[in-house]
């Protein structure tokens, strides 16, 4: 090898750290701020994944719980389900699933090969309500309170450790101001 | 009490690795011989107590210990006690415990197996891999903890093993695999330890061969049994996805491959030594990287582990000062270095030049493939895309063609200068040969395809020239037959391990070419005809198994009329997880796998059902295991097994004089 040459290693290796380092930055929820903080869920008229009735706004008040939006074209939302569903009976947390911009019939068996740790789905085939949550893509979850107002919003894969750490401080905030 | 102490023990494995890294390193420095070889007794403290370690974890999964909160996690009462053990290396934490347990089991092989190694050079090459096993016992230790409690409140039940991973496949193949991404330390340690030394003779690339070897054996079984363990168990009856997390064993592969080809290069004729050096640090840090990938959540997969950034973060800041450090060193050296010795365009250096060229090329677009997704994440303000086999197949076989022709063409060559009639000699005659033979498997298998008559040919053309290679070395001799036998291990490892690559390379043709493939809606008392073979679906049957409930199906196979077979594929909901699972259920036969899933439940009992016809994908494995075993089988060459500096001087004195081989 010509000398400057045995450099070019170093230097290729360096690019790609930065690279590297630069993946956490996009996937760090905290950059990615919400608008609709503190708002209630928006409006929404959509039927239900698995019997077709239509769901609106007020049949996700009650109790506090995790919006997660999904699609099966979403490699990340395979990796994310055992995490949802580990939190889901672990810690018997309430999910509910936003099915966005997907095919009916591959979602639904996609939850018959995966498990159906949601307590219900809608389906969100034009994406109306995901751009009225200010969805960048699945996956994204977003932490609700009992009253139906956003507290939190997560870009990305949730996984226990994001749960442990930001999820659940969220949703035991909630049932503290709501008791 | 159990599940402390073996926290406990992982804490001492880590100080006496400290120790293993300093004592040895203080030696050298100041001349004292006593410390310098306190990493050899040191490496047998470190082993032990990560056995400890280990083992107080699989105690915590056979006694069912749920306040520990990896056991909680991976496992369940309900589990059958062969999975509560594999459970332990089932998820994040437990497998790099695994990880840990691989490392030290290298260092403490290389510390008590290197008697031709001088005592110095010995201590660097233990304290580089002392150093790397430092920082996997803190990242284990600060960041994924496997022994961490959940008191006082934890749960009754555990959440189950991921039911994907309750096989046999989950039991050995990530041992298989760890031997081989952590063996590539080993070359690592002595390239470093050579740089460090500034000792880039040929010695170290003799001394690191049958490591290099055996770490690539290791590897190759292990991807071959994660590609099986994909096609049985995945339930889509492919055994190759381009996933990134097979890409993250495959890149090291390939660069182990170019290493140990290059390192023979080093070692025989003394060139490329700069090249080789680089190799081996890039062996280790794509071992490196595929950790990173697999458990940092930046890239996803199937098969990833619950991720953590946080993990992925340290990951990578060890990945920087490993690899960073390694390659200023390198940096540092290789402005210096010459190789010494010319050699002939004809000459076997070229084609391993060659070889290492594809070799390299392939894993680089591998790994551009792997990576494009996060760069296009980064220039396009986060929108996510994904790049699939279309692209990988589009680079890689291309690359694949020529390192073919390449290797059927080239086994005949010498090192320094090759007879050009030699290498010449006959090969028309062969290739005809294997066109011939090319063209009569492809009409066996009933279809004259382009794509089949050609990587058959190439196979064949292979096949014949290593052949051609072992009748060169005992012809005109006496009892040529008896002679064979006598070849040095060496070229029985070389000609065993391309003709697997032969014999793989046929049965990808024929499986992606040849598949058939039908989804199909079947009642019970419905047939099918798939290819020449009629498929009667019986209708399904509720099974109880240990920890699920299954629908399992009855279909019975029948060709010209006669029943060859009864498949019972499954479809399983375990009872933890609530999660489901297909279980395909496969025929097998040499011209043809006959490969059966049960697809959903339609209506009145009837299910889709999705048949395939496989023919030769057999030959995928079995050349795998083939490629692997000629690595073993390398190992137990003559040259290997002697263990005396003098004699191993002798002996390279001789092989200098002998034609030399890889």
């Amino acid at each position: 090898m010509s000398k400057p040459s045995v450099l070019i290693p170093i230097v290729v290796f360096a690019a790609l750290v930065a690279l590297l380092g630069f993946g956490f930055r996009l996937s760090d929820p905290r950059l990615l701020p919400s608008e609709n903080l503190g708002e209630p869920i928006p409006a929404f008229q959509l039927p239900n994944l698995l019997t077709g009735r239509l769901m609106t706004e007020a049949d996700l008040t009650g109790e506090p719980f995790l919006l997660n939006v999904w699609a099966t074209w979403c490699p990340s939302c395979v990796a994310e389900h055992d995490a949802l569903t580990a939190i889901h009976t672990q810690y018997g947390v309430k999910i509910i699933g936003v099915n966005y911009n997907d095919d009916v019939d591959a979602a639904r068996r996609w939850l018959e090969q995966l498990g159906d740790p949601y307590a219900f789905h809608v389906v969100d085939a034009e994406g109306t309500l995901a751009v009225d949550l200010g969805v960048y893509g699945a996956p994204e979850t977003f932490v609700v309170n009992a009253e139906g107002t956003i507290l939190y919003r997560h870009v990305g894969v949730v996984t226990e450790g994001v749960y442990q750490d930001t999820l659940a401080t969220y949703l035991a905030q909630d049932s503290m101001g709501g008791s | 009490m159990i599940v402390e102490l073996g926290h406990f023990c992982l804490v001492i494995a880590c100080v006496l690795a400290g120790l293993q890294m300093v004592l040895p390193s203080v030696g050298l420095f100041r001349g004292n011989l006593l410390l310098i070889n306190t990493g050899r007794s040191l490496a047998s403290g470190v082993f032990l107590f990560t056995v400890l370690s280990f083992c107080a974890l699989t105690y915590a999964f056979l006694t069912n210990d749920f306040s520990v909160a990896y056991v909680a996690r991976n496992s369940n009462t309900l589990l059958p006690w062969q999975y509560q053990f594999s459970a332990v290396w089932g998820a994040h934490e437990g497998s790099f415990l695994l990880w840990t347990l691989v490392m030290s089991t290298w260092t403490l092989l290389v510390a008590n197996f290197s008697k031709p190694l001088s005592d110095e050079f010995r201590a660097r090459v233990l304290i580089v891999m002392a150093g790397l096993s430092v920082g996997f016992y803190l990242f284990l230790l600060l960041t994924s903890n496997p022994f961490e409690r959940t008191l006082p409140f934890y749960p009754s039940e555990g959440a189950d093993l991921n039911p994907l991973l309750q096989d046999f496949g989950l039991i050995v193949h990530p041992p298989l695999l760890y031997m081989g991404y952590v063996g590539l330390a080993v070359p690592f340690a002595f390239a470093i330890a050579s740089l460090w030394s500034n000792q880039l003779d040929v010695s170290w690339a003799r001394w690191s061969r049958p490591w290099t070897n055996a770490a690539w054996a290791f590897l190759t079984l292990g991807i071959t049994l994660g590609s099986w363990w994909a096609y049985y168990e995945l339930g889509w009856g492919g055994w190759w996805f381009w996933d990134a997390v097979e890409n993250a064993s495959f890149m090291p592969w390939l660069i182990a491959t170019a290493l140990i080809h290059s390192l023979a290069a080093t070692e025989k004729r003394g060139v490329f030594k700069s090249w080789t050096v680089l190799l081996a640090v890039f062996g280790f840090s794509f071992s490196l990287l595929g950790a990173f990938l697999v458990r940092s959540g930046i890239l996803t997969s199937v098969h990833a582990f619950a991720v953590d950034a946080e993990r992925g973060q340290a990951i990578l800041w060890f990945i920087t000062i490993v690899i960073g450090g390694s390659l200023t060193l390198y940096s540092l050296r290789a402005w210096n270095l010459k190789s010494v010795v010319g050699f002939d365009k004809s000459g076997r250096e070229n084609f391993i030049l060659a070889n290492n060229l594809l070799l390299t090329i392939s894993a680089a677009v591998i790994l551009v493939g792997t990576l494009y997704p996060l760069a296009y994440e980064a220039l396009n303000d986060g929108a996510k895309i994904s790049v699939g086999p279309p692209y990988f197949n589009a680079v890689f076989v291309p690359l694949m063609l020529p390192l073919l022709v390449l290797m059927a063409f080239s086994q005949r060559s010498q090192w320094a200068a090759t007879d050009l009639r030699v290498l010449v000699y006959g090969q028309g005659r062969l290739l005809a040969g294997s066109t011939v033979l090319g063209v009569g498997v492809a009409l066996l298998l009933g279809a004259l395809d382009l794509w089949i008559c050609g990587i058959a040919t190439l196979a064949f053309w292979l096949t014949l020239n290593l052949g051609m290679e072992l009748r060169r070395r005992v012809k005109g001799r006496q009892a040529p037959w008896r002679r064979l036998l006598k070849q040095p291990l060496a070229v029985w490892s070389m000609v065993i391990g391309h003709f697997g690559i032969a014999v793989v390379a046929l049965g990808i043709v024929s499986a992606v070419m040849m598949s058939e493939e039908t989804d199909l809606r079947m009642a019970p008392g419905d047939t099918a005809t798939v290819g020449d073979l009629e498929v009667k679906f019986l209708g399904t049957e509720a099974v109880q198994g240990p920890n699920y409930l299954s629908d399992q199906g009855r279909l019975e196979v029948y060709r010209a009329g006669q029943l060859l077979a009864v498949l019972q594929p499954e479809k399983r909901r375990y009872l933890a997880s609530q999660s489901i699972m297909t279980e395909a259920d496969i025929l097998v036969r040499f011209a043809g796998d006959i490969y059966v899933a049960l697809g959903e439940p339609l209506s009145e009992g009837a299910w889709a059902v999705r048949i395939h016809i496989k023919p030769l994908v057999r030959l995928i494995w079995i050349g795998g295991v083939l490629i692997g075993l000629s690595g073993f089988l390398s190992l137990l060459d003559r040259r290997y097994r002697v263990r005396s500096v003098l004699r191993e001087k002798k002996i390279s004195e001789r092989q200098g004089s002998e034609t030399a081989y890889v």
